[in-house]
């Protein structure tokens, strides 16, 4: 009877294990980021409004959104990791053009001022040395219950105008265009963050260089 | 047998949150980014140990001590038991301020952790649960 009960209980010991690593193997494979899927690839800025933060060549023959949320570990992991390659292979080669675009995530209270920081930090021509101090800095501002004053140092870090900055933030004039933005990501399928779309295929996560590299090589083969 | 099962879901939990921290897993299943938030914090490592591997660590002495319990002469005596009741007593007051931790001074919530804390509770339970048994049978018996 006791032996019975012991062959039972390891089955079901058994099951947890199976269940387990099933769900770790899972997790692994999709923490790669997802297939691409392809997505319409009609236009969903109106003209005139706000396209996103644009870098590279207007005639790069892949272009590439990357909606984002500044509070979001995965999108600091992909910009820290992957960014810098990207910007010189592929961005700097004219092979693509790279538009980002404000996603901060509903429940992340330190994203909206560092959406904001990075529009101020555009006005005076900065939003990329901003969008890499925010990235590279995540630990200094993530965690802060008022995260301003620590993004006010990173603003000074790369030379921004203060009193400029400043009344930029403390205005936040830049709201409802991050909130619009982030409607179109929201009206184009994105429910996650960091999402890019390569052309008209669509892919989530932080995404290695190799994995986006073979779908720009997919939409454009690299010139012999 | 409920602290072995218990205990291997913990450690599964665990294996999970330690495997995301070292880069094995790229993407944590948490909903709203508190997982990563919590596990990029200052406090997700404990003397340079990542707090997760620590209960990686724990559910499995848990875990050894749980089976030990069920074979041989051990099945009869009470060590088994109290060795996993003072473990999981451990478990669940590190699990206390780490939840502490999350409340009040990182301000977001892993979910995963809480999955955690009800799990090494349930232990606690249950190795309480299982001692007084033990304890009610020497004498009765």
């Amino acid at each position: 009877m006791a032996a019975q009960r012991l062959t039972g209980f390891y089955a079901g010991l058994a099951a947890i294990v199976v269940i387990g690593a099933g769900a770790l193997w899972l997790a692994r494979r999709s923490g790669q980021g997802t297939g691409p899927q392809v997505v319409d690839p009609a236009p969903a800025v109106t003209p005139g409004s706000f396209q996103g933060y644009v870098q590279g060549s207007d005639s790069a023959p892949v272009t590439i959104i990357e909606y984002a949320d500044f509070e979001c570990p995965a999108c600091m992991q992909f910009a820290v990791l992957t960014g810098p390659d990207i910007k010189r292979r592929l961005v700097e080669t004219g092979r693509v053009r790279w538009i980002f675009r404000d996603f901060p995530i509903e429940g992340h209270r330190n994203s909206m001022p560092a959406h904001l920081a990075a529009a101020c930090a555009d006005e005076q021509g900065r939003f990329w040395e901003m969008h890499d101090q925010l990235f590279f800095n995540h630990r200094r501002w993530v965690l802060e219950s008022r995260p301003e004053r620590r993004i006010r140092d990173l603003a000074g870090a790369i030379g921004l105008d203060d009193k400029r900055f400043n009344e930029c933030l403390s205005s936040a004039r830049y709201r409802d265009r991050i909130l619009a933005t982030r409607q179109i990501g929201v009206e184009r399928g994105v429910s996650s963050t960091p999402t890019f779309e390569v052309n008209n295929l669509r892919v989530t996560g932080a995404l290695g260089f190799d994995s986006l590299r073979v779908l720009v090589d997919r939409l454009s083969p690299p010139k012999p | 047998m409920a602290g072995a099962a218990l205990a291997l879901a913990g450690l599964f939990v665990s294996l999970y949150l330690w495997l995301w921290k070292i880069g094995v897993l790229g993407v944590l299943a948490c909903g709203d980014g508190g997982c990563e938030t919590v596990q990029l914090s200052s406090y997700a490592s404990l003397f340079g140990i990542p707090v997760a591997f620590v209960g990686v660590v724990g559910y499995a002495a848990m875990l050894a001590v749980a089976l030990a319990g069920l074979h041989g002469r051990a099945a009869a005596r009470a060590w088994p038991t109290t060795a996993l009741l003072a473990l999981s007593a451990g478990g669940v007051a590190f699990t206390a301020y780490l939840t502490y931790l999350e409340a009040a001074v990182i301000h977001a919530w892993c979910r995963w952790c809480v999955v955690s804390a009800v799990i090494v509770t349930l232990i606690f339970v249950v190795a309480l649960v299982g001692l007084r048994r033990k304890s009610w049978l020497a004498v009765s018996g």
